[in-house]
């Protein structure tokens, strides 16, 4: 049944990752770079799955599920900080957001 | 997974996440990002973690990505934001080292030592009781330091992005135009 070798899973993985940090290489609006953040994470989890499946160990899925309660973490407290950037400046550009007051 | 399976999820992954990256509006980044999501979930359970793949589908796209949802609405962002000059070096940049990672990851995972296959695993392998097995045993620390850390984002969230009221003094401070003015003249 499983005809797939790890390893292109892997390498899928390093490919999502990629296109993610040039996400947020390259765009300026903070919403959008945060969704490039949670592209690179489920990348890297695509990475555990795909090992442990490989290794036979439950280890990996656990640090994915690790990794979804870190990332809902990181998305709430990230939106909330971009929300009260927003009351203050009325941008999410990433370049007008450069003084830490006003 | 049988191959044609993987070659369509692949593709699709790489096309919406490429969306995701090169699309102007938030809202399709939004919804390109969300086909990632569940085409991941997809490949997941054809791995065999099934648990975890429906909690892809559940907390990621159906939590995570409702609140980007919202808050994109909030914020109003349906036009886009504009070019900023100077940034086509930036995004050139970007361009070039993303291709430099992909080929230094790809060149990693063609030189790993090969992990002789799949290994025949139990049908019990990424079911419910196996996780719930390892995370209250193994890895209790680590679970119970997971609920205060979302203790503290809640908490964290809601003071961020909480409204001044008028009791308080108001959080910003008032900023007169000619502030205003020196801000835009110092860019």
């Amino acid at each position: 049944m499983m005809s797939v070798p790890p390893s292109w899973f892997m390498a899928l993985g390093a490919l999502l990752f990629a296109i993610g940090a040039a996400g947020v290489l390259i765009r300026r609006n903070v919403i959008v770079m945060l969704m490039a953040i949670e592209l690179m994470l489920n990348a890297v989890n695509l990475t555990f799955i795909a090992l442990s499946r490989s290794l036979g160990s439950i280890d990996g899925q656990v640090i994915v599920l690790f990794v979804i309660t870190v990332a809902a973490a990181e998305a709430a407290t990230g939106l909330a900080i971009i929300i009260a950037a927003f009351r203050n400046r009325e941008t999410v550009n990433a370049d007008e957001l450069n003084l830490m007051r006003w | 997974m049988p191959l044609w399976l993987f070659v369509f999820l692949a593709a699709l992954a790489v096309l919406a996440a490429l969306g995701v990256v090169l699309q102007r509006n938030p809202v399709h980044c939004l919804m390109a990002l969300v086909v990632v999501l569940l085409d991941l979930a997809v490949m997941f359970i054809g791995l065999g973690a099934v648990t975890v793949g429906f909690l892809q589908a559940i907390v990621y796209v159906g939590a995570i990505m409702v609140l980007f949802l919202f808050v994109i609405w909030l914020l109003n962002l349906q036009t886009e934001e504009r070019r900023v000059a100077g940034s086509i070096g930036l995004r050139f940049f970007g361009a070039v080292g993303a291709a430099a990672l992909v080929a230094e990851l790809c060149v990693f995972v063609v030189k790993a030592p090969s992990t002789a296959g799949l290994s025949h695993v139990p049908p019990t392998f990424g079911s419910i009781g196996a996780i719930a097995e390892a995370l209250f045993t193994d890895y209790l620390i680590a679970f119970e330091a997971t609920s205060l850390l979302l203790l503290v984002a809640v908490i964290g969230a809601v003071a961020l992005a909480r409204r001044a009221t008028a009791s308080r003094t108001r959080s910003p401070v008032p900023v007169s135009p000619a502030v205003h003015e020196q801000i835009g003249a110092r860019q």
